[in-house]
C-alpha cells in the first residue's frame, strides 16, 4: 500500500510537471490508443481520421499521439500508462477491451481525462461514449432483406457482446421484415481485425449459400472475399470502404468520430471536462450511412433513406414492438420502444435467429 | 559456388559472443530501418534499449520488465528441457491458457473467501492444467508414436476455443453486464499473485528465477539431466547408458506443460486480472525464440527472457513517442532471432566460394 501512494505521489508531482509544461507551450496533448493498425480501413482508420481532424481543428494549440494494434488485456494497461507518464491531458482508449485498463490507469492519474468507447465502466475522470451502430444495421438489414436470393444472409460477429448482437437483431428485424424467408446464418471471429481469419468466415459463409455477407469486424478483407465469389455483397464497415464501390459494397455505416472528439478536446482545453455518458446516432451524425450504389434497385433505395431520414428525426426506432425474444417470450408490445437500459445490456436474440449466443 | 563446410571445432568463444554480435546487427539493421521510415535511428535505439532502463520515466518501466519477462523466461526453461532431448512442444501457448483456466477457475469457485489457503490451491491447479494439457501429446507419442510438434501445436487452438467459451460462460463475471470476461482477480486479495504490484514483483517472477536455479542443478548435477543432455546430443549411447526415452518424453513434455500452465495461473491472477477471450499474446510462442536466443542454458534464457521484454517495452515507448508502425517493432525483433541464427550458422560452419570446375 505505501509503494502505491508512491507511485501516486510520482504520478502527481509528473503531473505537476507537465501542467507546468503545459503552461509553457499552451499545448494540449491528447493520446489515442487503437486496437488495429490505423491502416485497418475500417474502425481504427475512422478514430484515426477523427485524431487527425483535431488536429485540423486547433493546429498549434494540441498535440496528438497514438499507439496502433495494441492487444487488449495486460499489455494495454501499460500503454495507456506511457501515455499518461508522457503527459498526455487526455486520453482515447478505443476498444471494448480496454474498459478495465483504461479504469485501472485513471485510479493513478486523476489529473489526466480518460473517454472509452463502448465500455460502460465510468470514473470522476473517465467518460464513456459510443455510436447507435444498430441505427445503420436496420437500413443495412433493410436492403440485406431486399437483395438476398438465397434468403441466406451471412454474418460476420467480431465478439458475442451487446454491441454486436444489437447490431445482428436490428438487421435480422429489418431484413425479416422485407423477406419473411430471409434467414442469418452467424459466424463468430472472436478477433476485430484479423484479415486471414474474416475472410475465412466470409468464404465459409458464402460457401453455405449467403449470398450477402454483413460484417461485425474491421476490416475489407470479407469484402474482398464477396467480390472473388462473384454474385455476393456486402456493406462497408465502420467506414466506408468506398474501394470496393465498383465491386460487392452496396452501402456502409460509418463512424465519424470527428466532432465529438473536437468537442471533447476543447472541453479539456477551457476547463469544462466532466465525466459523461454519450451514445449518438444517425441524428447527431456520429453515425452515418454511406453512398448506396446503383446494384440496389430504385424503390429499395428510396425506403432506405427514408427509414434514414425517420431514424435521424426520431420518428422511428429500429426496435419497436411488437417483437419476441427468441424463446418465443414477449419482449416489446405492440407501438412500445426498447429502452437504452436494455439496449446496453443485451443478451438475446430476437425470434426468428437460429443458433445460439456462443456460451 | 558458394558451400557451407562443417568446422571440426566450432570456436568457443565464437559461440559466446554470437547473441551479443546479434544484438549489436541487429541494432545496426534495424536502425537502418527506422532510417528509412524516417526517424532518427540513433534516438530509436535509444528508446528502445535505454529509456526503459535508465529513462526518465525508469521507475515505471523497470518493474514492467518483470512483469513482461517473467512468463517468457517461466515458459521457455520448460521448454528448453524438451529442446535439449530434442523433444518438441510447440504448443505452451495452449498449456499457458489451460493452466490460466484452471487455476483461475478454482480462485473464482472459492471466491469472495477470504482464506490463505486459496492462492496456493490455485497454483497447484494452474500447474496441474498445463501438465494435463502436456500429457495429451506426451501420451500420444509414447503410445502411438504420433508427432509432438502437430499435436501440441493443435491443441494450442482447441485451449483457444475453450479459453474463449469460459469466458463467455462458466466462468463469465456475473455481475459483468452481459459482457465477456471473468471477475477481475486483483479485486479479490486472497487470489491475487501480486506480491508488490508497483515493484512489478508477483509470484510469477519469484516462480521463473527459482525455476532458472532448479533446471540449472538439474542439468549440470543430476542423473536425470545428464540424460536429457545425452539424449540430445548422442541418442544411441543414450540408450546405452540406460536412458528409457518414454519416461524422458512424459517429463519433459509434462514439465514444461506445467511450467507454462504456472505461468498462465500467475499471468491471470495478477498482470492480466481476469479471464478474457483475448488473454493470450503469444507468450508460449516468444519463449520459443526465448529459449533458442538463451543457447537452452537456464542462465542464457533468464538473460534472453530479460533482452525479450526490453525489446517489447522500448518497442511500446517507441512506438508511442516516435510514432515508429507496430509492424517496425515486430521487424525489429524478427531480426534479433535471424541474426541469432545466421550467426550461428557461421560458428558452426565455414562459407567457401569455390569455382565450380566442369569434369
Amino acid at each position: 500500500m505505501k509503494r502505491r501512494t508512491l507511485l501516486a505521489g510520482a504520478a502527481m508531482a509528473l503531473g505537476l510537471a507537465a501542467g507546468a509544461a503545459v503552461a509553457q507551450d499552451d499545448k494540449t496533448k491528447v493520446g489515442f490508443i487503437y486496437v488495429g493498425p490505423v491502416g485497418d480501413g475500417g474502425w481504427t482508420y475512422e478514430h484515426d481520421k477523427a485524431r487527425q481532424a483535431v488536429e485540423a481543428e486547433y493546429g498549434d494549440k494540441v498535440e496528438t499521439v497514438y499507439q496502433e494494434s495494441v492487444p487488449e488485456g495486460a499489455d494495454a494497461e501499460r500503454a495507456i500508462t506511457q501515455m499518461a507518464l508522457q503527459g498526455a491531458d487526455l486520453i482515447f482508449t478505443t476498444s471494448f477491451g480496454f474498459m478495465d485498463p483504461t479504469i485501472n490507469v485513471a485510479k493513478k492519474f486523476p489529473d489526466v481525462k480518460f473517454e472509452h468507447a463502448t465500455g460502460y465502466k465510468t470514473a470522476d475522470n473517465v467518460s464513456v461514449y459510443s455510436a447507435r451502430f444498430y441505427e445503420g444495421r436496420a437500413i443495412q438489414g433493410h436492403i440485406a432483406g431486399n437483395m438476398t436470393e438465397s434468403n441466406i444472409i451471412g454474418y460476420i460477429g467480431s465478439y458475442p457482446i451487446p454491441e454486436v448482437i444489437r447490431g445482428i437483431n436490428s438487421a435480422f428485424i429489418h431484413a425479416r421484415k422485407v423477406n419473411p424467408d430471409v434467414q442469418f446464418k452467424i459466424v463468430w471471429a472472436y478477433t476485430w481485425f484479423d484479415p486471414a481469419k474474416e475472410a475465412d468466415a466470409a468464404r465459409t459463409l458464402i460457401e453455405q449459400g449467403a449470398d450477402v455477407i454483413l460484417q461485425h469486424t474491421d476490416s475489407t478483407a470479407p469484402l474482398a472475399a464477396a467480390e472473388a465469389a462473384g454474385d455476393v455483397i456486402g456493406f462497408g464497415q465502420a467506414s466506408d470502404m468506398a474501394e470496393y464501390k465498383d465491386g460487392p459494397r452496396v452501402s456502409s455505416i460509418i463512424d465519424d468520430w470527428a466532432p465529438y472528439y473536437i468537442e471533447r478536446v476543447g472541453a479539456v482545453m477551457d476547463g469544462t471536462w466532466e465525466t459523461s455518458n454519450r451514445w449518438d446516432g444517425i441524428g447527431a451524425g456520429m453515425v452515418g450511412i454511406g453512398e448506396i450504389t446503383d446494384r440496389v434497385p430504385e424503390d429499395v433505395k428510396a425506403e432506405a433513406l427514408a427509414m434514414k431520414e425517420a431514424i435521424a428525426a426520431g420518428e422511428y426506432h429500429p426496435f419497436t414492438g411488437p417483437l419476441n425474444k427468441q424463446d418465443g417470450s414477449q419482449w416489446l408490445a405492440e407501438g412500445e420502444v426498447a429502452s437504452d437500459e436494455t439496449l446496453l445490456g443485451m443478451n438475446f436474440y430476437v425470434e426468428g435467429i437460429e443458433g445460439d449466443i456462443p456460451e | 559456388m558458394i558451400r557451407l563446410e562443417k568446422r571440426p571445432q566450432p570456436s568457443r568463444v565464437w559461440r559466446l559472443a554470437t547473441p551479443l554480435l546479434a544484438v549489436l546487427a541487429t541494432m545496426i539493421a534495424g536502425g537502418l530501418l527506422f532510417a528509412v521510415l524516417g526517424k532518427n535511428p540513433v534516438e530509436a535505439i535509444r528508446t528502445i534499449f535505454w529509456d526503459p532502463l535508465f529513462g526518465e520515466f525508469a521507475f515505471y518501466y523497470r518493474p514492467q520488465l518483470l512483469v513482461k519477462g517473467a512468463p517468457l523466461v517461466l515458459i521457455a526453461i520448460g521448454l528448453s528441457l524438451g529442446f535439449r532431448a530434442g523433444i518438441w512442444n510447440i504448443g505452451a501457448e495452449g498449456q499457458y491458457i489451460i493452466g490460466a483456466l484452471t487455476g483461475a477457475g478454482v480462485g473464482l469457485a472459492f471466491y469472495p473467501l477470504d482464506a490463505w489457503f486459496v492462492f496456493p490451491l490455485m497454483v497447484i491447479a494452474g500447474a496441474l492444467g498445463g501438465w494435463a494439457w502436456a500429457m495429451i501429446p506426451a501420451v500420444l507419442k509414447v503410445r502411438f508414436g504420433t508427432n509432438e510438434i502437430l499435436v501440441s501445436l493443435m491443441l494450442v487452438y482447441v485451449a483457444e476455443q475453450l479459453l474463449a467459451s469460459m469466458s463467455l460462460g462458466l466462468l463469465r463475471n456475473p455481475e459483468g453486464m452481459g459482457f465477456p470476461g471473468s471477475r477481475n482477480l486483483n479485486d479479490y486479495a486472497a487470489g491475487s499473485s501480486w506480491i508488490n504490484q508497483n515493484a512489478g514483483l508477483h509470484w510469477g517472477v519469484a516462480a521463473a528465477l527459482i525455476a532458472v536455479i532448479f533446471a540449472y542443478v538439474l542439468l549440470n548435477r543430476h542423473m536425470l539431466g545428464y540424460h536429457i543432455r545425452l539424449t540430445g546430443e548422442a541418442p544411441r549411447a543414450a540408450r546405452f547408458a540406460g536412458v528409457r526415452p518414454a519416461r524422458l518424453i512424459l517429463f519433459c513434455l509434462g514439465t514444461s506443460g506445467a511450467l507454462a500452465g504456472l505461468a498462465g495461473l500467475f499471468e491471470v491472477s495478477g498482470p492480466s486480472g481476469q479471464v478474457s477471450i483475448d488473454f493470450n499474446v503469444g507468450y508460449g510462442f516468444t519463449a520459443i525464440i526465448v529459449a533458442f536466443l538463451g543457447r537452452l542454458h537456464p542462465v542464457g534464457i533468464l538473460l534472453a527472457g530479460a533482452l525479450m521484454a526490453l525489446t517489447y517495452i522500448g518497442g511500446e515507448i517507441a512506438q508511442g513517442n516516435l510514432g515508429l508502425p507496430a509492424a517496425a517493432i515486430q521487424v525489429f525483433q524478427g531480426m534479433l532471432l535471424f541474426f541469432l541464427l545466421a550467426f550461428d550458422l557461421l560458428t558452426d560452419y565455414r562459407v567457401r566460394v569455390t569455382r565450380s570446375e566442369v569434369a
